[in-house]
């Protein structure tokens, strides 16, 4: 099921702005990758590369290798749309389908890309939402439309609605940033359990929560505003909380930054 | 003692004179007097320049009175309440007086015979007679304009929101704000001279079917247009996100969410072209008979047979009641067909309930 990514020489623009430069390194397999780093510096850009979200944006076009365990995601030939399929996403703020029931929120994604049988389709809805930890709060009222939760209900639903296709990797954009501490844990939470069967990245502006639960962190930065973000290191968690080996990314951790 | 009296009666900072409810209540009547007044002593014979006066007065009043006893900052409260309030009656009698004329003169032969029965056998001059062939010809011609304008308007309107980038999506843009302009018998014309005489056609209801599309396209398209900018674009990344292709992400997530704003604006620009009569005038010839085939030979249609009443009847009074309780029937069926829009646009509206 997971699998690893192996990203080399990305740049990334939007029109003739390089927004991220030249940014090489290996997400493994069944781990959460945090990425931490000041706003403007591209965390958020290089996420969405990684999925083929980022030329969704007009005028995004991206440069360099992103592997999927051995099939690059940027070669001849390559379809966005199976890209995505394998690559999921949850976004900041949560965004069910106002349209759509709790149930077709989750089913979004089967039924919209179609062939899958009703009973099929009841089992991985209750998986996926029991995935979410979000079974025992909405089973009773699974035809309700999914705006009616609470934020936090929402953004697990959002996060059922991304499993329920089954990807291999689940990127998540700063998914806690509008919930309150009690929704951030329980999504938390569902993200150490994610990670036995996903490879989770995640974007975090809370320094705390990269600390919590993320298994690798990577720190970016940029040079000045208008300046391309880079990565400036990636390493196991402990290791950059404790014991960076730049000292740009002491200074962000311990708050000396800018 | 004397120390409590006085901090009672320290005039609180927060507390000012204030005027009493009925205040506005008795400014308006006062100034409605003196406006029949004024006009009576100098014999203004107009029944409307009173209502003018008295609503020039009320303002007046108010804030004079305001000012006074209030302060500055509550006079120009209530003078901007006041203005409103006098803006919406002004706008409102006109309309008020149209419906209630339309409506008290409409009915007198309304009935059941007069909507199932044509002008066949009837004379412009005489008594009798009804509407059927118009009501007929109006539900025909604007239902095809409709099946014609609305595909090609959302689609039009999906490729400016969705997909349009660069020269030609501005230039669509530029050619339906001009559209947009062109007045009904221009339209008419245009058809005629292609459809009739270039191509020798003969008049019928899909030839101002045509003229009707011209004028609906672009209300349509720029409706759409607008609904489909307000749907968020969260929800188009979510859904691409889930490995959804983007023509499936339109039909299945960004429609259904602006379906009901979509629905409202076909049926204002329906409303519009209803009431359309140059170009059903030159294209469509109007009947006195009931003709259900709207490819071939005249046809009537509401606002044309309330033209024809008028023009063709020599004064007559059977004639005249009969336009106006066609009229009647036209303002009815773009009411109906409006609340039908508004019904559907709140059941397919996005649920916000628990």
């Amino acid at each position: 099921m997971a699998k690893r990514i192996d990203v080399s020489g990305l740049n990334a623009y939007y029109g003739s702005f390089r927004a991220i430069e030249d940014i090489s390194m290996t997400v493994e397999p069944r781990t959460v990758t945090a990425f931490i780093g000041p706003s403007g510096c591209g965390k958020s850009t290089f996420l969405r590369t990684l999925n083929r979200m980022h030329e969704v944006t007009p005028g995004g076009r991206v440069e360099g290798k992103v592997m999927l365990d051995d099939e690059d995601l940027y070669g001849a030939g390559v379809d966005p749309v199976s890209v995505r399929r394998e690559v999921g996403m949850v976004f900041q703020r949560p965004n069910p389908f106002p349209t759509m029931s709790i149930y077709d929120n989750v089913a979004a994604g089967l039924k919209l890309v179609g062939g899958k049988k009703k009973s099929e389709m009841d089992d991985v809805v209750e998986k996926s939402l029991k995935g979410a930890n979000l079974w025992n709060e909405v089973k009773d009222r699974l035809g309700k439309p999914g705006s009616g939760l609470s934020g936090g209900q929402q953004q697990r639903l959002c996060i059922a609605r991304a499993i329920a296709v089954e990807p291999n990797v689940l990127l998540m954009d700063e998914p806690c940033s509008a919930l309150d501490p009690i929704s951030t844990l329980a999504i938390e939470d569902l993200i150490g359990e994610l990670k036995e069967r996903f490879t989770i990245v995640i974007v975090t502006h809370n320094m705390q929560q990269a600390a919590r639960v993320s298994d690798r962190t990577a720190f970016f930065n940029l040079a000045a505003v208008g300046q391309p973000g880079k990565l400036i290191e990636i390493d196991d968690t402990e290791r950059i909380f404790s014991n960076p080996s730049v000292q740009a990314t002491e200074d962000y951790i311990s708050g000396r930054f800018g | 003692m004397s120390n409590a009296t006085l901090s009672d009666r320290r005039p609180s900072t927060l507390r000012a004179a204030s005027l009493p409810k009925w205040f506005s209540w008795a400014v308006a009547a006062a100034s409605v007097a003196l406006g029949l007044g004024v006009s009576a002593a100098l014999g203004l014979e107009s029944s409307i320049q009173w209502a003018l006066i008295a609503g020039v007065l009320f303002v007046a009043g108010t804030f004079g009175i305001a000012a006074r006893v209030e302060g500055k900052r509550q006079a120009k409260d209530r003078v901007a309440t006041s203005v409103v309030w006098v803006a919406f009656l002004l706008a409102v009698i006109p309309l008020a007086s149209l419906v209630w004329e339309t409506v008290s003169r409409g009915v007198k032969v309304l009935d059941t015979y007069f909507l199932t029965h044509s002008m066949g056998v009837v004379a412009d001059t005489e008594p009798g007679g009804g509407i059927y062939h118009a009501i007929l010809g109006t539900l025909e011609q604007v239902g095809l304009a409709t099946l014609i304008s609305v595909p090609i308007g959302v689609l039009t309107a999906i490729y400016l929101v969705e997909y349009g980038r660069g020269k030609l999506a501005k230039a669509v843009t530029f050619f339906v704000d001009v559209m947009t302009g062109v007045p009904s018998i221009v339209a008419g014309l245009f058809i005629l001279s292609t459809w009739i005489l270039i191509l020798d056609m003969g008049p019928s209801g899909f030839a101002g079917a045509m003229a009707l599309t011209i004028l609906m396209l672009p209300v349509v398209v720029r409706s759409t247009e607008e609904m489909l900018k307000l749907v968020p674009n969260e929800l188009r990344e979510a859904s691409l996100a889930l490995g959804v292709p983007k023509w499936r992400t339109i039909l299945k997530v960004v429609l259904p969410t602006a379906i009901g704003g979509i629905t409202t604006g076909v049926m204002l620009a329906v409303a519009r072209i209803a009431g359309e009569t140059a170009p059903v005038l030159l294209l469509v010839w109007g009947s006195n008979f009931i003709n259900s085939n709207p490819f071939s030979d005249p046809q009537a249609s509401l606002p044309m047979y309330i033209y024809l009443q008028y023009a063709n009847s020599g004064g007559s009074g059977a004639a005249y009641d009969r336009a106006w309780a066609a009229a009647l029937t036209l303002i009815a069926f773009i009411m109906i067909l409006n609340l039908a829009a508004r019904g559907i646009a709140r059941w397919k509206a996005p649920k916000t309930g628990r």
